[in-house]
């Protein structure tokens, strides 16, 4: 301790010390800072396999070094997220022009999660953006009275929570029930069932088309966890009133009272009229 | 035994009073609970001319009653609501059975609406069967109108009722729409918004106007005791006492009936009230109920949960009104926005006035108007209890069918979004198409349905005179293929003969005395000139002579005999029409 004491004033000590500093909040700004920051952590030979990738199936519209063709727009900064929902939802590579890249079945994504994921990091590590999100944040809260760790809310509670943000955000253009909705000039905002809770974050955090980007200012993770587990409840839960009709609103009950309807009373009535004669 | 002394000292003098008093009640056939009633209320002779009326049988008679009782069991329904809603905007934390909406401030109407459909037993299924019966309503009301209006049921005398129709048909509308708007859930509170922009199209009173309905600033806490008011008291008696109206007038006019054998606009073939007719519409008024159940049973309508309650701020994709105000939310997508411009410090948002406040007004006015048009134009001044065929009335046809085009295409504009995601298509191109088929729809539809009822008239035409065709073919020895035609038996000769075919009226003095042109014979030109366009294009059913030299031009493969037997019975069907003409 003497011998500490005693070399504090060693002119190499204020070098020592700033280096000390340096590197605390270098690695407490490498802990606390937003993932994407961590996007380069991933290794080199990952980064080349998804170049490599990246070169055979979307060069041709992206450009070669992702920086955007007349086909297809600049990859640099939209971040790992962006590719993992445009890929893993099989909207890219993208078939051919379209007026929007569209959803594909499962069995028709062409890459497997590990091969996804390469080429993410290959365009993470081209500019900063967002990045896969966490797990935690994309588990569903199941409903319940209980409350989480840290929450103050029960999960009832943050789910609803998560139907107030969904109503005010994004109902306009999904329809209230997630059931999708039309857009200027063939565009639509699609339906959101059967969505995965990680590609739902990656496209309020990637914003993909017409869709407004929801960064964590916005919508701060622990909501968009909510914004998706009402979702999912909405999924799950019963129809206490019977079909749905696609939950369409009144458009679908208007054509269901004319064609169904009005013929089941028309029948009964021909048939009653028959009745007599 | 009665306690009045029978053998009064002056009962001399009243014998006859007394043998009033006797034949009176032996004249009196009820007895029972009816007689005792009668005794009271005299309702015996109002009963019994109802009870004995006669009415025609035919299914598309009964789409006025699906409305009818439709109508009953949204009144029945909603007084259960009743019990439970609670038409207050007050905030309250919704802690209900419903999960997604726990911990969430609402109107107490809407919370109100939620227990009913989550925590009262049956709640949710009387809240279905309520507006399905609402929808079901609104739809057999126009059906029936389409009815009353293709077959000519609105001609004199029965103009007036055809009017009060109009009215019942546009306040269920409102009616709806004021029901509608009571759950105060993001569609019905957006469906609010709306209106609120429709009062505020109103060119410089707009704004007051919307103040005065909504008490204030939009929402404010005023709108929905109001609309609750309007919904379950105001407008329900005005709708009963019309329906009333309506019903006793027909009771009054007699039920028109389709032309056939028997069925002249003198008498009307059908059941009594009492029994057979009771029975029936008593069945089907459970038929209609049980429908109506049904559906409301499997399907869901209006799952405001789904929807979230309202808040002035989110809207969501997919915000229709019900479908019976479908056309006008389609006009208000349809107008361009160029309508809209400033002039003298105003701005007039025509764009939004024509679609939302001038036009049910002016549609209604037009349907309430047209009987007394058409009589104008036809210089009809005749009864008429026998119903036309849609066929011989093709102009009238016509319009009716432009009319019917002209609501679907609004109606369908009104769903333009729904199209674009369901059949990938883009929303601008369906608006576009869309302005042009209002344009484009009507006198084309017009056009098509005028040219559809001339040739089905000819084809009877031909069917008279020619028989039908039976689809055998025979071949004579000398090679010659010729198919049989089966006579038509007289009755059904009858149907399709039975028809007047007017002419279009002639002018027949221009000027007056004096070489004048007088106003009268401007607007009789004019209605000669509509005339014209009613019935220039006609198809006269074939005349008697017509018929004779068809039967005995003997190339239909038919033995000869038969005709002359049919003639027989033809016969006088052409001269009851004569007859007829006459009266
Ligand atoms: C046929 C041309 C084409 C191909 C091949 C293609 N893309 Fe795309 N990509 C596009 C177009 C066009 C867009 C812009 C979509 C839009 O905005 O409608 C796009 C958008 C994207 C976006 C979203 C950009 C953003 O701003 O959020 C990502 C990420 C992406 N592509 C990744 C890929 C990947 C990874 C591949 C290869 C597996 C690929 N694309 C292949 C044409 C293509
Ligand atoms: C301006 C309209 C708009 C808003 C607001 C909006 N979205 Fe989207 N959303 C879109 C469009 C358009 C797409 C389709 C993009 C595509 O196909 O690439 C989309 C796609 C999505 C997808 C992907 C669905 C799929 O088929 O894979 C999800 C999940 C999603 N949105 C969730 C949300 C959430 C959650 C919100 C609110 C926080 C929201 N959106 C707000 C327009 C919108
Ligand atoms: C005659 C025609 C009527 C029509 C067309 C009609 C239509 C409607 C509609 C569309 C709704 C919205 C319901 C919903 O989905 O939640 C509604 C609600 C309601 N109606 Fe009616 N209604 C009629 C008569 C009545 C009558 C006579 C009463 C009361 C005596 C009534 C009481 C109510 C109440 C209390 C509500 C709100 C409760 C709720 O929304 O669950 N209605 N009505």
């Amino acid at each position: 301790m003497n011998a500490l004491a005693a070399r504090r004033r060693h002119p190499a000590a204020i070098a020592l010390l700033i280096l000390v500093g340096l590197l605390v909040t270098g690695g407490a700004y490498a802990f606390l800072a937003p993932k994407e920051a961590n996007a380069s952590a991933v290794s080199a030979d990952t980064v080349a396999e998804g170049k490599n990738l990246f070169l055979a199936n979307c060069a041709s519209c992206h450009g070669t070094n992702a920086q955007g063709t007349a086909s297809g727009p600049s990859l640099v900064g939209v971040g790992a997220a962006a590719v993992d929902f445009q890929v893993g939802t099989g909207r890219m590579p993208l078939a051919g022009p379209n007026i929007q890249a569209q959803r594909q079945d499962v069995d028709k994504i062409k890459f497997d999660d590990q091969q996804i994921s390469s080429m993410a990091a290959y365009v993470a590590s081209l500019g900063a953006g967002p990045s896969v999100p966490d797990s935690q944040y994309t588990t569903v809260i199941q409903p319940g009275d209980q409350k989480e760790a840290g929450q103050d809310l029960t999960n009832n509670q943050r789910i609803a929570r998560g139907g107030e943000i969904f109503r005010v955000n994004c109902a306009m253009c999904h329809n209230f029930a997630g059931a999708g909705g039309a857009l200027t000039r063939g565009k639509y905002a699609p339906s959101l069932t059967g969505v995965t809770p990680k590609h739902m974050y990656e496209a309020m955090v990637s914003g993909p088309q017409s869709m407004p980007v929801f960064n964590d200012q916005n919508i701060s993770p622990e909501s968009k966890q909510e914004v998706i587990s009402y979702l999912k409840a909405v999924d799950n839960q019963t129809n206490v009133g019977g079909l749905t009709l696609g939950n369409l609103g009144p458009v679908s009950e208007g054509m269901f009272v004319w064609l169904f309807g009005l013929t089941l009373l028309i029948g009964c009535a021909v048939w009653l009229g028959k009745k007599a004669a | 035994m009665s306690t009045i002394n029978a053998d009064r000292p002056a009962d001399a003098l009243r014998a006859g009073d007394r043998q009033a008093d006797q034949e009176r009640a032996e004249s009196k056939p009820l007895g029972g609970i009816a007689g005792w009633l009668d005794d009271r209320t005299g309702a015996a002779k109002g009963m019994s001319f109802v009870l004995k009326k006669v009415f025609p049988d035919h299914w598309s008679f009964m789409l006025g009653e699906i409305a009818m009782y439709s109508m009953i069991i949204c009144l029945l329904t909603g007084a259960f609501l009743t019990f439970w809603f609670v038409p207050s905007a007050s905030p309250v934390v919704y802690d209900g059975s419903y999960i997604p909406l726990q911990g969430v401030t609402v109107s107490d109407a809407y919370r109100s609406t939620l227990d009913i459909s989550f925590d009262i037993r049956g709640g949710l299924l009387i809240r279905q069967i309520h507006h399905w019966a609402a929808l079901v309503f609104c739809v057999a009301i126009l059906v029936h109108m389409g009815r009353v209006f293709f077959t000519g049921a609105f001609r004199k005398p029965r103009e007036i009722n055809w009017v009060i129709g109009s009215i019942l048909s546009m306040l269920a509308i409102v009616e709806g729409f004021a029901g509608y708007s009571l759950p105060d859930d993001l569609l019905s509170g957006t469906g609010l918004r709306a209106a609120e922009g429709f009062m505020r199209s109103i060119p410089i009173i707009g704004s007051y106007v919307s103040y005065f309905v909504f008490g204030g600033a939009f929402p404010g806490e005023a709108i929905i005791p109001r609309l609750y008011a309007v919904h379950v008291l105001l407008l329900p008696a005005i709708l009963v006492g019309l329906f009333t109206a309506h019903i006793l007038l027909v009771f009054l006019h007699k039920h028109t009936q389709y032309p056939g054998p028997g069925k002249t606009n003198n008498n009307v073939v059908g059941f009594p009230m009492m029994p057979v007719y009771i029975a029936k519409a008593g069945g089907f008024f459970f038929i209609v109920f049980g429908v109506i159940a049904l559906i409301s049973a499997l399907v869901t309508i209006n799952p405001i949960w789904g929807y979230g309650p309202y808040d002035p701020s989110p809207v969501t994709a997919g915000s229709q009104p019900d479908w019976y105000m479908g056309f006008a939310d389609g006009a208000l997508r349809l107008l361009p926005g160029f309508l809209e411009f400033t002039a003298f410090g105003y701005t007039f948002s025509f764009n939004v006035m024509i679609g939302a406040i001038l036009l049910i007004p002016i549609m209604y006015t037009l349907i309430g108007v047209y009987p007394f048009f058409e009589a104008w134009v036809t210089g009809d001044k005749r009864e008429h209890h026998l119903l036309d065929r849609p066929r011989n009335n093709p102009t009238r046809t016509g319009i009716g069918v432009a009319a019917m085009t002209f609501y679907i295409v609004l109606f369908f504009a009104s769903g333009n979004d729904l199209m674009a995601i369901k059949l990938h298509l883009s929303i601008n191109d369906l608006t576009r198409l869309f302005q042009l088929l209002i344009f484009v729809g009507p006198p084309l539809a017009f056009w098509i349905t005028k040219r559809i009822c001339l040739s089905l008239q000819r084809a009877d035409r031909q069917k008279v005179l020619h028989g039908r065709e039976t689809g055998v073919i025979w071949r004579y020895p000398d090679g010659r293929f010729e198919e049989i035609h089966a006579p038509l038996t007289p009755q059904e000769r009858w149907v399709l003969v039975q028809h007047e075919s007017p002419e279009p009226l002639v002018i027949t003095a221009e000027t007056d005395a004096n070489g004048v042109e007088s106003p009268i014979a401007r607007k009789e030109r004019l209605r000669a000139k509509l005339s014209h366009f009613y019935f220039k294009d006609r198809v006269a059913p074939p005349t008697p002579s017509e018929l004779e030299a068809a039967h005995h031009h003997g190339d239909h493969g038919v033995e000869t005999h038969e005709p002359e037997a049919i003639e027989a019975g033809g016969a006088p069907a052409r001269e009851t029409i004569k007859a007829d003409r006459q009266n």
